[in-house]
């Protein structure tokens, strides 16, 4: 198989591109303000 | 049974990585979990964000959770994390930083953990990832309008162990809303530690939708491991050293594979490498050099 670097470019650039621009939607936040409280799913409480 | 010692050195980030997500250490004597600043950082491995010592955010619940929420929007922050350390390792994040593979990796033992997984069941996490990317926008509660992260309410047994068992259980207003849910949660729990007695990695293998993601990176990830047919020997001793018996020679980056690199350090040739730069045989031909080389070879037929 040839070596196709050009498509792990291509996905670290996509990846990084979202990155910022969940960052800049002010994502981060979002996923504090859940994180910041217990998870009663991931105990196992409905 | 593992031929070759398992790398010490991997063992140390390991821990390391597992130490520096979970540094909270007093969360895990008072039963309660971290919420300063540094929750806004989404780790790109299974590390429940309600474990006492969790520092950062579990991306595999934070995903599901925003796409639950009123505005059902996926989380682009998230998906970056994970997508970009795909990108660059595959599943190297399962084999070195996980601390739940870690887990799964210290609770085994040696000599009858390589029991096989029958086929079937290796799919089942891809069937699990497919769960965290749509069914929280697919199956919503009519009356409030939202979804659930329902990998987490129901199969993450990592979720039980750190969230249930460490905070849950100590915390008697959370005790009494305890029901079945949390007994089948424990029973998922309980039976992927008793696999893991006997199976390697039995939840990467099965039910980590983060692992199937990371997985599909494998072929494709900058860094991974290189094949140098001319060196190769065929020895399979690097068969012999994957603990996941993985035809290494054949297919160096099998999405099933966790990048432990186990058959990097016993290749006796060093025809096997973890780099971003290809092997000779996938090297562009240089026509230029390549033409006198061509032509002694044939002056030497002659």
């Amino acid at each position: 198989m040839k070596d196709q670097r050009w498509i792990s470019y291509g996905l670290a650039a996509a990846g990084i591109c979202m990155l910022l621009a969940g960052l800049a939607r002010g994502e981060a936040a979002d996923v504090m303000q859940k994180a910041v409280m217990i998870c009663l799913e991931c105990i196992g409480i409905r | 049974m593992h031929r070759h010692p398992l790398n010490p050195r991997r063992r140390l980030v390991q821990f390391a990585a597992a130490l520096a997500a979970n540094a909270h250490l007093t969360g895990f004597a008072e039963g309660r979990i971290y919420q300063g600043p540094v929750k806004q950082v989404c780790v790109p491995f299974l590390n429940c964000y309600s474990c006492p010592g969790a520092l950062g955010a579990c991306p595999v619940g934070s995903y599901q959770v925003m796409l639950a929420m009123s505005g059902h929007s996926v989380s682009l922050y998230v998906a970056g994390v994970v997508t970009t350390a795909g990108a660059l390792g595959g599943r190297l994040v399962c084999g070195w930083l996980c601390p739940f593979g870690l887990l799964q990796e210290v609770l085994a033992r040696p000599r009858v953990c390589r029991l096989p997984v029958p086929r079937p069941l290796l799919w089942i996490k891809y069937l699990m990832l497919a769960a965290v990317l749509f069914l929280p926008v697919l199956l919503i509660n009519s009356s409030t309008g939202l979804g659930a992260p329902y990998f987490c309410t129901y199969v993450c047994p990592a979720g039980t162990l750190e969230a249930g068992l460490l905070v849950g259980l100590r915390d008697p207003a959370l005790r009494a809303l305890m029901g079945p849910l949390f007994i089948w949660k424990v029973a998922v729990l309980a039976a992927f530690l008793v696999a893991m007695r006997f199976v390697y990695r039995p939840f990467c293998r099965t039910a980590c939708p983060l692992g199937a993601f990371y997985g599909l990176f494998n072929p494709v990830s900058l860094w991974r491991i290189r094949h140098d047919a001319g060196r190769c020997r065929q020895c399979h001793t690097c068969r012999e050293a994957c603990p996941l018996q993985l035809a290494v020679d054949r297919s160096p980056n099998h999405p099933e594979c966790v990048r432990c690199l186990e058959c990097v350090r016993a290749c006796p040739t060093a025809a096997l490498a973890f780099t971003a730069r290809p092997a000779p045989q996938d090297q562009p031909v240089d026509t230029e050099r390549s033409k006198p080389r061509a032509a002694v070879k044939c002056r030497l037929n002659n």
